[in-house]
């Protein structure tokens, strides 16, 4: 048990560093960092003064060294754009990211999953073909469009919720539905696999052939053993939603990381960009572990198969 | 869905023995039953057929700005006209020539993605499955680490870096998606190696490339056709993202309709229909192409569909 706890710790730690080095790698090592950063317009003077103290004439080792022992204590540097810390400015995004992302998978779980069991105790029947149906659209619909058209009829047109911004309660609403709408879709075709497999088990078959209530079947074996495989996919898919927001957070002007890096992306502000998406990562790769840990505590299983 | 019958027709597409017309005849009676996949491929063909046929089918010429028609609406509203169906945009170009010229960088994108993605991964992910061991260990926990990141932040991250053009967000998508790949692949090899022929063809003296080429690779084409089809209609929806962010191909170059949905972003609240057409064209392609990988997965790797009943 501790084995396997350690071997995830340490494989997550290598992910980071991972990260770490290819987001150094895609900066310095690509192409030139001072021409990727300054304005279009720079002269060849101003860019060669940038280099000169970004300190990107050292040599590539003293400078993966300097970035490593930077990101370590979280210090990437400051941003182009505001002329301070980056690393403080990706943290203050970070509540109305975890808020958008939190708000989008409770929709998604509310709605997907009930309707995944109604497909899955009912195969073949009308309501199952709705809730494929509404499964494949959640998946097909490009999510950032979907996100436009709200704003023209449910914002400008009906005005029941605000277009952008993060001022009341009801600004969530359109954002978070739009953001949670791929994962309803995957977990209402996640927990109807879930169940017909479990249906077709022996220990559910010896429960019917013991004559037990049908409900205390559905409640008591195959409720409790989809619980399972749903835990870890509902794990991974906050993490995604954390990095996916990206052209959520755009649309809906939501201030958050992903409208953050939108921003800074056009600010060429990359110690901002490096700062996001090493940030961003390093809480993706935490959730992940956690699930996995939480994984292995819910399920004997997974534990004595290493 | 009747699982003895599916099986059958299954087993007799990979049937060498058939011929062609059997094989198309058995196709079509599947393709009958399941609706879905029908109007799946008929909605496939239609994208292929519109990037072909663009120059025929467009109205007008896709870069030709007319200012004196500008910000037209679409036909069927007043003001518009069918010169112009899905109307115009800012500067007067017809949005309708621009979303069926769109298809050609989206199923670009899509083909060469898909290509590059599933040749990394096969290479990477048969060597895994094949050689085992140590080796296996390595690579399969690099490439699940891999996979456990944000895909989307990487993507953007990475295109930002690179700058904008079609090459880069072909080999954006191609080396980032070959991981999955990779794991399909060497997940299906091992299944293969373990199964009772390849362990009979070793035992009848075959070497190994006689075992690679003649047993493991035909039986990988059915898992990876299906995974490339929902791939590709995910990298198209990306490709799409990437062009809203203002990340994908410059918008002189060709029309795109991730482009296009940026540039109508801007008009959203007074000219709607500039963001809403391109919408519903990756809308229309990602739904037939995920209808499709659904029946392919039906038609062609009958193990999957055990869960499906």
């Amino acid at each position: 048990m501790q084995r396997y706890f350690l071997s995830k710790i340490g494989q997550s730690l290598l992910l980071i560093f991972g990260v770490l080095l290819l987001v150094f790698v895609m900066v310095r090592v690509t192409g030139d960092p001072a021409a990727l950063m300054m304005p279009r317009e720079s002269t060849a003077e101003e860019i060669e003064a940038f280099r000169e103290r970004m300190g990107f004439n050292d040599p590539v080792t003293v400078q993966f060294l300097r970035f490593i022992s930077g990101a370590v204590v979280g210090d990437f540097g400051n941003s182009l754009h505001f002329k301070t810390p980056a690393m403080p400015l990706v943290l203050q995004r970070l509540p109305a990211t975890v808020q958008l992302a939190t708000v989008g998978l409770l929709m998604a779980v509310i709605v997907g999953i009930p309707i995944g069991l109604i497909g899955g105790f009912n195969p073949g029947r009308i309501a199952d073909s709705l809730g494929r149906l509404l499964a494949l659209l959640g998946q097909s619909v490009p999510n950032f469009w979907l996100g436009l058209m709200m704003i023209i009829y449910l914002g400008v047109k009906l005005r029941w919720f605000p277009t952008f911004g993060r001022d009341e309660w009801k600004s969530v609403i359109m954002p978070a539905f739009v953001l949670g709408l791929p994962v309803m879709g995957q977990l209402v075709r996640l927990t109807r696999s879930a169940v017909l497999e479990i249906r077709g088990e022996d220990y559910i078959r010896t429960a019917h052939s013991k004559g037990l209530e049908l409900r205390t079947i559905y409640y008591k074996h195959v409720l409790r053993n989809i619980a399972i495989p749903l835990v870890s996919v509902i794990g991974v898919q906050f993490g995604y939603m954390l990095g996916g927001s990206i052209y959520i957070e755009a649309i809906f002007a939501w201030p958050g990381m992903g409208g953050l890096l939108e921003q800074s992306i056009g600010w060429r502000d990359f110690p901002l960009v490096q700062a996001i998406a090493v940030f961003t990562s390093i809480v993706v790769v935490t959730l992940n572990l956690l699930t996995d840990i939480t994984y292995a505590i819910i399920d004997p299983r997974i534990r004595y198969a290493r | 869905m009747p699982v003895e019958n599916a099986t059958v027709t299954a087993d007799s597409l990979l049937d060498v023995e058939r011929t062609w017309k059997d094989r198309l005849a058995y196709l079509w009676r599947f393709l009958w039953r399941d609706r879905g996949g029908l109007v799946g491929l008929i909605v496939f063909m239609i994208v292929v057929l519109a990037a072909i046929f663009a120059p025929a089918i467009s109205t007008q010429d896709p870069f030709e700005q007319n200012l004196r028609a500008s910000k037209l609406p679409p036909a069927w509203d007043e003001g518009g006209s069918w010169e112009y169906p899905f109307g115009t945009d800012s500067l007067g170009k017809d949005i309708f020539s621009r979303v069926i010229y769109g298809t050609r960088v989206s199923l670009m994108v899509g083909l060469f993605g898909v290509l590059i993605a599933s040749i990394l991964g096969l290479i990477v992910g048969a060597i895994a499955g094949y050689v085992g061991g140590r080796l296996d260990e390595t690579i399969m926990g690099m490439v699940n680490l891999i996979l456990s990141l944000p895909y989307l932040l990487f993507v953007v991250f990475i295109a930002a870096v690179l700058g904008r053009s079609l090459l880069n967000v072909i080999l954006i998508f191609g080396i980032t998606d070959a991981p999955i790949f990779a794991r399909v692949t060497r997940g299906e090899v091992l299944r293969i190696r373990q199964s009772g022929y390849v362990e009979s063809a070793i035992s009848a003296g075959a070497r190994w490339p006689r075992i690679i080429f003649d047993h493991i690779l035909p039986n990988l084409i059915g898992p990876l056709i299906t995974l490339a089809t929902f791939e590709m209609s995910r990298m198209i929806f990306y490709e799409a993202g990437l062009g809203f962010l203002g990340l994908s191909v410059p918008p002189h170059e060709y029309p795109t309709w991730g482009n296009m949905l940026a540039a109508g972003r801007k008009y959203l609240t007074s000219y709607p229909w500039m963001a809403t057409f391109p919408g519903l064209a990756i809308m229309f392609t990602s739904l037939g192409m995920n209808l499709l990988g659904d029946w392919l997965r039906d038609v062609l790797d009958p193990r999957l569909r055990r869960s499906r009943k």
